[in-house]
């Protein structure tokens, strides 16, 4: 009754705002079956209770986080008590003048699996259904990553696009690799080992590194599976760092100086073998390499002229590039690029009054784009959606991660506590 | 009795008689005068003195060599300080360096560290090559002294060890550093040859 009294109001004043749910209903009937999502608008869409043995609450609430985070829906009833009773089939009049376009039900089984019907409120019927089987413990990590999955398909059936709930950020705190689920929750060291940079595999199994030592910096690769770890480098001295792995994700490319500035090198990322220089910096130095999508070109930070920029080359080290050519106002210190998913941009990291801003570039035009301007910002890498960003700033006081979403600007702390830094958003993970 | 008895009798009162005319005093005879010696209490004040003041020098001595070993390990681990976003060394710099130098060659088998740091302005991952250049610069100067670079580790911590955390101008500036370690052949430091 008490949820009966709170949704009440709120569908008075959906009756009211008819042209609310008209403007959202944009679906021609008997011609597409399904919800209509554009770049810019979000579908309001409805989580309803989550009936069944088990954790429901928590399985409602990490759906409509995961939904919420995704940007590309907007929830409508965030608490259950918000939303109008449903028993059996929504009444999709209801929701609809709530501007409810797509419903997502979902049951946990007796069997222990999450089923979920999505129903196209403007089409009058489900559009799509799938039973999720959910791993591990209740609200363990494998657990969670079963329901993180279910929303980013969820996200996929109403958007046309793959949510980017089930991946995690691998960061540094303390001065050790630390990841945390992209909702903010979960965050666990990886082991005890000390490490900087860490940069994801392809396949989202390995974590590559750069491990501190008191004689220098070593590239060591962990195995996210079985816990052990590996050092790919032997140098007997100077700096091993800033690795990343090739798309393919049979390559590691890092930065190793010694005396005369630092280059990039490459390395076959499991058989081993004598790395080969791929920069010629010519003593300057030379570091923080992201590839393109395509794994055919790299971009990377070279002080070769003086002040650090942003340069991008053949994977094999030719045709250099300056990216960041002048024009910024601020002729000082560009830094850390990273090359967008769908290989458009690149996102940096530019100093502006002394301090870092993360901006991003055009590959076509080399038109920039500033998204932040208080505090200090720096070190993106992006999301496999190419939408979101995670990077460190120090608004609140402290190094933390924020996620930005950058079509709507939308930002959300993302870590809290001890400092954290060197953010890296793993691919879509799944269960092994 | 016999007559030979008797005679040995005679003998050996004349014997006993001249024995006691030997035992009366001789007063003619002069006393020797006695020869002028030191007293025994100063002769021995007078060795305490001298290995006082033996001592004295030596530990003089030690402290001073205990002075100018630190003055000389003072000069080892003294560090260099940079300009932003550098790696050129100063004139003070060199300076600094340069009074390394003595102590190097007086000490062959000492060996040295030298960290690179940055200050926290810059990406804090690309600092860690800075700093790597920092520490290379210092050890390609030394080497043009005449130290061997074998005797030279390098190492760049970056940002990651600053030195003052204040986050003003000041606390940059002593944060752009070259440390020096010693990290063999301290134990048998010697002071530079002068």
């Amino acid at each position: 009754m008490m949820g009966l009294r709170l949704w009440r109001p709120l569908v008075a004043a959906a009756l009211m705002w008819p042209a609310v749910s008209d403007a959202q209903d944009s679906t021609v009937r008997g011609v597409r079956i399904g919800l209509q999502y554009a770049s810019g608008t979000r579908p309001g869409v409805a989580v309803l209770e989550v009936k069944g043995p088990g954790r429901g609450d928590s399985v409602r609430a990490m759906l409509v986080r995961d939904l919420d985070f995704g940007d590309r829906v907007g929830i409508v009833g965030a608490s259950v008590a918000d939303l109008p009773p449903v028993s059996g089939t929504p009444n999709y009049e209801l929701f609809a003048r709530l501007g409810v376009s797509g419903i997502v039900q979902a049951t946990l089984t007796p069997a222990g699996a999450l089923h979920v019907a999505v129903h196209d409120v403007a089409a009058r019927g489900i559009m799509q259904v799938q039973d999720f089987p959910l791993r591990g413990v209740e609200l363990s990590a494998e657990w969670r990553l079963s329901v993180h999955m279910a929303a980013d398909e969820v996200e996929r059936w109403i958007t046309g696009t793959r949510g980017i709930a089930a991946t995690r950020i691998a960061f540094v705190r303390g001065g050790r690799l630390w990841q945390v689920d992209s909702d903010g929750e979960n965050a666990t060291p990886l082991g005890t080992e000390a490490g900087l940079s860490p940069a994801w595999h392809p396949t989202g199994r390995y974590v590559a590194f750069a491990r501190p030592s008191d004689a220098g910096y070593q590239i060591g690769v962990r195995d996210l599976q079985t816990g052990t770890s590996r050092t790919i480098t032997r140098t007997t001295s100077g700096s091993n760092i800033t690795p990343i792995f090739s798309p393919d994700g049979t390559t590691l490319v890092y930065a190793y100086g010694e005396g005369d500035g630092t280059d990039l090198y490459a390395v076959d990322a499991f058989a081993g073998g004598p790395p080969r220089r791929i920069s010629a910096g010519r003593g300057t130095d030379n570091a923080l390499p992201s590839f393109s999508p395509d794994g055919r070109r790299i971009a990377f930070t070279s002080g070769r002229i003086r002040n650090p920029e942003i340069y991008i080359s053949d994977a094999d080290g030719t045709n250099v590039d300056l990216l960041t050519t002048t024009g910024f106002g601020d002729q000082q210190y560009r830094s850390n690029p990273a090359w967008s998913p769908d290989g458009r941009t690149v996102a940096f990291q530019s100093q502006l009054d002394g301090r870092f801003q993360i901006m991003t570039i055009s590959l076509r035009d080399r038109s920039v784009r500033q998204y932040t301007s208080d505090s200090q910002n720096e070190d993106p890498h992006w999301a496999p959606d190419g939408r979101h960003l995670v990077f460190t700033s120090r608004r609140t006081g402290s190094e933390q991660l924020w996620v930005l979403d950058t079509e709507s600007n939308r930002l959300r702390q993302l870590t809290r506590g001890a400092a954290s830094r060197h953010g890296a958003w793993s691919p879509h993970l799944s269960h092994r | 009795m016999l007559p030979s008895t008797r005679s040995l009798l005679v003998v050996a009162v004349l014997s006993l008689s001249v024995a006691a005319c030997r035992k009366k005093p001789e007063p003619a005879v002069v006393p020797p005068t006695p020869t002028p010696t030191t007293p025994q209490a100063p002769r021995v004040n007078q060795d305490s003195i001298d290995a006082a003041n033996r001592a004295a020098a030596e530990a003089a001595e030690r402290a001073r060599l205990a002075s100018a070993i630190e003055a000389a390990r003072a000069a080892l681990v003294a560090p260099i300080y940079f300009d932003y976003n550098m790696s050129d060394l100063t004139e003070a710099s060199r300076a600094t360096l340069d009074a390394k130098v003595p102590v190097l060659n007086a000490n062959p088998s000492l060996r040295l560290r030298i960290s690179g740091h940055t200050d926290e302005r810059g990406s804090d991952e690309y600092n860690l090559a800075l700093g790597q250049r920092r520490a290379a610069a210092a050890r390609r100067y030394l080497e043009g002294r005449g130290i061997a670079a074998s005797r030279i580790d390098i190492v760049s911590f970056g940002e990651e060890r600053p030195v003052a955390t204040g986050g003003t101008e000041a606390d940059f500036a002593r944060n752009r550093r070259d440390e020096f370690e010693i990290v063999a052949g301290a134990d048998q430091l010697r002071p530079a040859d002068r």
